[in-house]
């Protein structure tokens, strides 16, 4: 009797209401996302040739993920796990087609009522898709007949050897990345010379073949067994490696190579990845601007687009024959010159009213000035200077002397933006490791203590702030330079926050984490108005931000790649047990009985 | 010239007297002690010198220049320290940068230093951080070693109390304000911090003023002790004298002597 044996689970012996909870939220999302328009509109991205498209797999996926869902256990220690078995099964089939059955009811919604008021997507559009061109009755044995099976796929996962889900992840990732990044794909055989490569995994309509997705689903299904955790060790050996110089070496043989990479890499890129690149440059270094005021100084700035519209107006002024009032066509060199000077005023500006206020207020106050300046911008007083709502156009390329930085060469722009973002992350590092750096966290974790202890907090946070408003007058500049053109429209709220969404996803205070951050936010999903990886989700940018930052916030709050610092405040109950069992606080009392 | 000296000092909330008619000064290397029943306005006391209360009327005067109406940081510059009731450091920070950053005022290195990494920045930083190590080396092994590096929340409860009274020391006070400092501990704990408050003063040359609840601790440190009852002072003197008081007894002992012992 010591062991008991597993929890048998029976067959009909079910949590009824727990499918019946997750097929019912199922069954909404589905309905959901078909009503946003996500398979309609994607229908016509065509992954798998003659298979599946984009749109389909945006239903596709739910019913597999809550079947996963709904059949996970929850793990207890001490406590014997319900064996797995044919239970799991019928729970996850059950999920499925819950939510096959909410499809079923949309068609026949969208077949006998007219709701397309409110209701963009309530078309027949999405109703020739939901069944296949063909009848109700045909589609809804089609959907039912998936969401069953893949429900019951979602729920076998668990049942798998972990080596088999490993190779099944591999390749549902693997195939799934080989068929949304086709144009990367595309693009990036084109600069090594191996179209022969895209032409073989890609149909010419669009699409990967089924030959090649068979053979690719093989061969990254294989992966796992070849690389075997080779990797992760090795990340492992370098993180505990025992000798500081051996890890300096290392570090520096690691940095060189991402250099060399980042240096050379673009020459082998086409103009949409470059352009990509440069538009995520152009936001890394607002966000590292950013993470300096928010991540480390802890100053909730919700405005600071203004700061990139000062950049930006600023070198217009300066560099444009068409400026309307003052036009002293400088070299961009003089006007970065001033773009510094124009930013810095701009940070002490709006610093000095807000920074006496605390948490909320400041952000609803930088909220309101960010908007006041855009405002300015557009406003009919400063037309006659600034130009109004038509802006300032005809920005020149900049020169620099053998080469020339314009729009029209993307990779030029990347290499100006990598210069400035370099500067940037060598300006968040070393101020983090300074007196400043140490009194924006003290700042961070209790202002008025900070003061007690001799810190001044006005100045402190004016310097964040103005180092802050440097870094984005940098990103403004370029970004003019770029597009030869300025406009308010340009610098809308939106800005501000999806920066701040950077910020937070990366993972708050941490450098690498804005890179990371921004590099999958607005390299793949792209910027407020910049195109990313994924063009096809342009309408659905925020929609997909919004789920993500949710997620996010719920599943790992401290972001993708925080600080050690940031993991420890949210994760404290955990790191106090880690240091706990390795204190011994035995030897404390000791101690302490010595000395008496 | 007294380090210290506090003249008809008066702070009101609302329609409530914190503190009124306090007057007393506090002379260069004592330790005062300043006891009270709750609610008496013993932290309301340190919140005023510390500048973090505005005085309704009266006058504070350290080393011969008023610290009203300056900004507690500009106070903590002028030399008066301080560490609070309910433990306040900064939970996220080592224990190690704990110390450092309270050397701020009396460092001076901005962006430019640590920009271009110059000489006067790396000399500055050494400087910052030899300090925090002997500093934090005064309470024996229990802040320093692999301590230095753990966020101050890890610590346990007498080592936070002990980690916000080096952080103060960090500022180089001349005035050391110490609330309550051996709440929380236990009797061993105790004796021990009440020897290290007693050699703050003899090596470091801090003057020191304690809020303290436990008699045994004010009796073994203090020179002087001065009893706060309703914001007003009603007693100051020898701890022996004070004890012995009647009106002392009456507001906050509340029973005879003789039974305390």
């Amino acid at each position: 009797m010591m062991n008991a044996p597993p929890i048998q689970k029976k067959l009909f012996d079910q949590n009824w209401k727990r499918i019946l909870f997750w097929g019912s939220i199922c069954a909404l999302t589905q309905v959901f996302i078909c009503l946003v328009g996500l398979p309609s509109e994607l229908n016509r991205r065509i992954l798998i040739e003659s298979t599946l498209s984009l749109g389909y797999l945006f239903i596709l996926w739910i019913p597999l993920v809550f079947g996963y869902v709904v059949s996970k256990m929850v793990k207890l220690e001490g406590i014997e796990n319900p064996k797995q078995g044919a239970a799991d099964l019928l729970s996850g089939a059950l999920t499925g087609l819950l939510g096959s059955l909410g499809l079923v009811l949309l068609m026949l919604g969208i077949d006998n009522l007219d709701m397309r008021d409110p209701l963009i997507n309530w078309n027949p559009k999405l109703f020739r898709l939901l069944t296949f061109e063909n009848s109700i009755g045909f589609g809804s044995l089609v959907w039912i007949a998936v969401g069953v099976g893949l429900g019951t796929v979602g729920a076998s996962l668990h049942q798998m050897s972990s080596q088999i889900r490993k190779m099944t992840a591999y390749a549902i990732f693997g195939l799934f990345s080989f068929a949304v990044l086709e144009d990367v794909i595309d693009d990036l055989s084109e600069g090594f010379r191996l179209e022969w490569l895209s032409d073989m995994i890609y149909a010419k309509k669009g699409g990967m073949t089924v030959t090649s997705m068979i053979v690719l689903a093989v061969v990254l299904a294989l992966l796992p067994l070849i690389v075997r955790g080779k990797f992760k060790n090795t990340v492992e050996r370098y993180r505990s490696e025992a000798k500081p110089e051996d890890k300096r070496r290392n570090s520096i043989a690691l940095f060189s190579i991402v250099a060399v990479l980042v240096l050379v890499l673009p020459w082998f890129l086409g103009g949409i990845i470059n352009e990509l690149l440069a538009n995520v440059g152009l936001f890394l270094l607002l966000a590292l601007g950013l993470n300096i005021v928010v991540g480390l100084a802890g100053l909730l700035d919700l405005g600071y687009v203004a700061f990139f519209a000062v950049g930006g107006y600023t070198t217009a002024v300066f560099t444009s024959p068409n400026s309307p009032w003052f036009s002293p066509e400088t070299h961009f060199g003089i006007s970065l010159l001033v773009v510094v000077v124009m930013a810095t005023l701009a940070g002490l500006l709006i610093g000095a009213p807000v920074i006496r206020m605390r948490g909320d207020y400041l952000a609803i106050v930088t909220l309101g000035f960010g908007e006041i300046i855009r405002l300015l911008f557009l406003s009919d007083w400063l037309k006659p200077y600034l130009g109004g709502s038509q802006g300032i156009t005809n920005i020149p390329a900049i020169d620099l002397g053998p080469w020339e930085v314009r729009g029209a060469d993307p990779r030029s722009v990347f290499y100006m933006v990598l210069a400035f973002c370099v500067l940037a992350i060598y300006v968040s590092w070393r101020l983090q490791a300074s007196r400043l750096g140490r009194s924006w966290m003290a700042i961070r974790e209790d202002e008025s203590v900070a003061e007690v202890m001799g810190i001044n907090t006005v100045n402190s946070k004016l310097m964040a702030f103005v180092v802050g408003a440097v870094l984005a007058s940098f990103s403004g500049a370029v970004l003019a330079a770029k597009v030869g053109s300025v406009f308010p429209k340009s610098f809308e709220i939106l800005v501000s926050i999806i920066i701040l969404v950077v910020v937070i996803v990366g993972g708050m205070g941490s450098i690498t984490g804005v890179m990371v951050g921004s590099l999958v936010l607005i390299g793949i999903l792209g910027g407020p108005r910049q195109p990313g990886l994924l063009q096809e989700f342009q309408n659905f940018k925020l929609l997909i931000y919004g789920a993500l930052l949710v997620f996010m916030m719920l599943k790992r709050p401290e972001g993708l790649v925080p600080t050690a610092r940031r993991t420890r405040e949210l994760h404290q109950e955990e790191y106090l047990q880690d240091a706990w069992l390795g204190d011994d606080e035995s030897e404390d009392r000791e101690e302490v009985g010595e000395q008496l | 010239m007294s380090l210290l000296e506090i003249h008809n000092l008066q702070v009101t909330f609302g329609g409530l007297d914190a503190l009124s008619n306090l007057d007393f000064s506090i002379e260069e290397g004592e330790i005062v002690s300043v006891i009270g029943p709750n609610g008496a306005g013993k932290t309301t006391f340190f919140n005023t010198i510390s500048g973090m209360v505005p005085p309704t009327s009266g006058e504070i005067i350290f080393d011969g220049e008023s610290v009203l109406g300056l900004d507690p940081n500009q106070i903590t510059e002028m030399g008066i320290a301080r560490t609070f009731q309910n433990v306040r450091l900064f939970p996220n920070m080592t224990v190690l940068e704990n110390v450092m950053v309270s050397q701020h005022c009396r460092t001076s290195q901005l962006i430019i230093g640590a920009l271009f990494q110059t000489k006067a920045f790396k000399q500055e930083e050494k400087e910052i951080r030899e300090r925090s190590e002997e500093i934090l080396g005064f309470f024996g092994t229990r802040l320093v070693g692999y301590r230095l590096d753990q966020p101050a929340f890890a610590l346990s409860y007498a080592n936070r109390r002990r980690l916000e009274i080096a952080r103060a020391m960090a500022t180089q006070p001349r005035l050391l304000l110490l609330d309550e400092p051996v709440a929380g501990m236990n009797p061993i704990e105790t004796a021990e911090l009440t020897g290290l408050i007693s050699r703050l003063r003899d090596e470091w040359g801090f003057t020191i003023v304690i809020i303290e609840h436990d008699m045994k601790v004010v009796r073994d440190v203090s020179d002087r002790v001065v009893v706060l009852d309703h914001g007003v002072p009603i007693a100051q003197g020898a701890y022996d004298e004070v004890s012995t008081n009647p009106d002392v007894i009456e507001a906050y002992l509340g029973r005879p002597v003789e039974a305390k012992s």
